[in-house]
């Protein structure tokens, strides 16, 4: 398309050369606007109280100041969020990748009796389902409550991933399989030596969805979870950021453990950075396989 | 490629039972997920016999007492059902107007960013906000608006002379709420997009050009039917979630002041069982959203299947 444009520059009018800077202004603001709030939050955790009080909005604080840091290192709930949370991603993301690829390669192969049940299975768990109750009803009745359990196993397989994987593996060349069977070779041989080499891509990709989900995830800590000692990062970080004030959004006084003074400005900032700088790290080196995972599944439907 | 040629020793030879011991390794590698399928996502579907008895944890499912559709009639009766209607729809149709095209808009605009570094600095940029959870918007988001010292509210301030409290007032919630989405996941459903536009052949731009078509036109005649199927799939899965708000933004973001506007189904169910520990009623809450959002899924693909689209199953 670049070439295209280049060709036909010259004849372009005053107004669509107007329009032409005015989609870049465009969206240069958008991109701007997703990572400003990044950086006030970055400086503001290493600023002094004072100075956040006094002036509106910075991205390099005047005062330099680790505070807030110090305030969250003792206070230890937001590391211990991050090392639970941790536990859960990296177990989680491997529950998810062993059920969801043993699930799919049976599915991608055609000539399975009994696929288009298998199917039908999976489909109509997409259009219905039991609803928040009666699954939460089961976790408990499993006596998974409290337990990360009930983090890592209740989303063990998301079709959506799922079906991403399957159409994979229907690409890989049947003779590769043909070759392998000739060999003697059993199925579930050539899962392991064949397919699942052959996928890398495409599984670095669903791990990571996977992984960043857990990561992210707060409702399901949130139902499943009380123990204090079990807490993941986005609940700990709710409690610091959002609880202050002593009131709970719903107006119920909060407990602020052996703390006792609710938490200040730099320290929710300070709390916001350390549990963001984990993805915000990894993000640079992996965005090429978020961007490739969403094609492979954008191609197939 | 070969892809329908089915390797050689598994033709349609033997019987049935043979054909399925041959495949016996098969079959074992999809044990697993299914025990998970029927465990998490079948059993809770034959769970919702509960909505229609009066549910005790201490009686089970087998002794609790048959109610029939009573807490349906409670639900439907009640003033709660249309205050939870009118939030849940409001929410769903603003992201539908205006959550929805805006990734759309945004894929046209880069796709006619020629500068090829600015472009790939844009997208880095806009796909970061998928990344972080919505604990860390929401606190962003007090960070910003809050009306002692937040940044945009000293801004908006500025410019209206009035105090404006986004995150309490009940009439700027579902703004807020739409506002939020469009700010997280705008830049990353562009991917899909873009991905469909890298597909279109440049000799059409080039042939529709030669026909004297200006940038509108050509977004208009070339670009846009190229994304038309993305889009009709996309639309398709929104408006079977039509009921679907999500859990993690709207608990985050509700409060005891804009809960007039905040409160919506998911929330609901999870206020009345989990909290409240009103299990039958709150499964019938839950499975009229999941019937609700059945009957949208299936006309919406329905619908697209007789535009002539592929749809989605």
């Amino acid at each position: 398309m670049a070439a295209a444009n280049s060709k036909n520059k010259i004849k372009r009018s005053v107004g669509d050369q107007i329009v032409q800077v005015l989609i870049y202004v465009f969206v240069g603001l958008f991109a701007v606007s997703t990572v400003l709030p990044f950086l006030y939050v970055v400086a503001g955790s290493f600023a002094t109280e004072r100075e956040l009080t006094q002036r509106a909005f910075f991205v390099i604080p005047h005062e330099f100041s680790l505070n807030a840091y110090r305030y969250i290192i003792n206070d230890g709930a937001i590391f211990r969020g991050l090392k639970n949370s941790l536990f859960v991603t990296i177990v989680g993301t491997l529950v998810n990748m062993a059920f969801t690829t043993t699930f799919a390669y049976p599915l991608s192969r055609k000539y399975l009796k009994g696929r288009n049940f298998f199917m039908n299975m999976v489909i109509v768990t997409m259009l219905f389902s039991g609803g928040m109750i009666p699954g939460y009803l089961l976790i408990s009745n499993l006596g998974m409550l409290d337990s990360y359990s009930a983090l890592i196993i209740p989303g063990a397989i998301s079709v959506f991933n799922m079906v991403i994987v399957k159409n994979f593996f229907q690409e890989i060349p049947a003779e590769l399989e043909e070759a392998a069977k000739i060999d003697g070779c059993s199925d579930i041989g050539i899962f392991f030596k064949i397919i699942l080499p052959l996928s890398k891509p495409v599984l670095a990709s669903i791990s990571l969805f996977y992984a960043v989900g857990h990561w992210n995830d707060y409702f399901s800590a949130m139902l499943y979870i009380r123990d204090p000692n079990k807490e993941v990062v986005q609940i700990a970080l709710r409690r610091i950021v959002l609880l202050a004030g002593g009131a709970n959004p719903d107006g119920s006084p909060i407990d602020f453990g052996d703390l006792g003074a609710p938490p200040e400005k730099a320290v929710k900032m300070a709390a916001t950075v350390v549990s963001t700088v984990p993805i915000l790290v990894v993000y640079p080196f992996v965005q090429k396989y978020f961007t490739q995972g969403v094609m492979v599944g954008a191609v197939k439907g | 490629m070969a892809k329908n040629a089915q390797p050689a020793t598994i033709g349609k030879k033997g019987s049935l039972w043979k054909q399925i011991y041959q495949q016996r390794g098969l079959y074992l590698l999809l044990l697993p997920g299914l025990i998970y399928l029927i465990v998490f996502k079948y059993f809770p579907m034959f769970g919702v016999i509960i909505a229609f008895q009066n549910f005790s944890p201490f009686l089970g499912f087998f002794k609790s007492p048959w109610v029939g559709f009573e807490q349906f009639r409670l639900f439907f009766a009640g003033n709660d059902f249309w205050v939870l209607m009118r939030n849940t729809l409001g929410i769903s149709l603003l992201n539908l107007l205006f959550y929805f095209p805006a990734p759309i808009i945004l894929a046209l605009f880069l796709n006619e960013i020629k500068c090829s570094w600015y472009k790939r600095f844009a997208q880095t940029l806009v796909y970061i906000p998928h990344f972080i959870s919505f604990v860390i918007v929401a606190s962003l988001s007090y960070t910003l608006f809050n009306v002692n010292d937040g940044i945009i509210h000293e801004i908006l301030q500025a410019i209206t002379g009035k105090s404006i409290d986004i995150l309490s007032k009940p009439k700027y919630f579902w703004g807020l709420i739409v506002g939020q989405s469009i700010w997280k996941e705008c830049g990353y459903g562009t991917i899909v997009f873009l991905a469909a536009l890298s597909g279109v052949d440049v000799q059409l731009y080039e042939a529709a050009k030669v026909d004297g078509a200006g940038r509108w036109r050509l977004m208009w005649h070339v670009t846009l039917p190229a994304i038309k199927s993305t889009i009709v799939i996309m639309l398709i899965m929104r408006v079977g979630s039509i009921l679907n708000t999500g859990y993690d933004q709207i608990f985050l973001m509700r409060n005891s002041i804009n809960v007039s506007r905040a409160e919506v189904i998911d929330t609901y169910v999870y206020m009345r069982g989990v909290s409240g520990g009103q299990y039958s009623y709150s499964t019938a809450v839950g499975l009229f959203k999941s019937i609700v959002g059945m009957i949208m899924v299936i006309s919406a693909d329905r619908l697209a299947k007789k535009m002539g689209e592929s749809g989605l199953y």
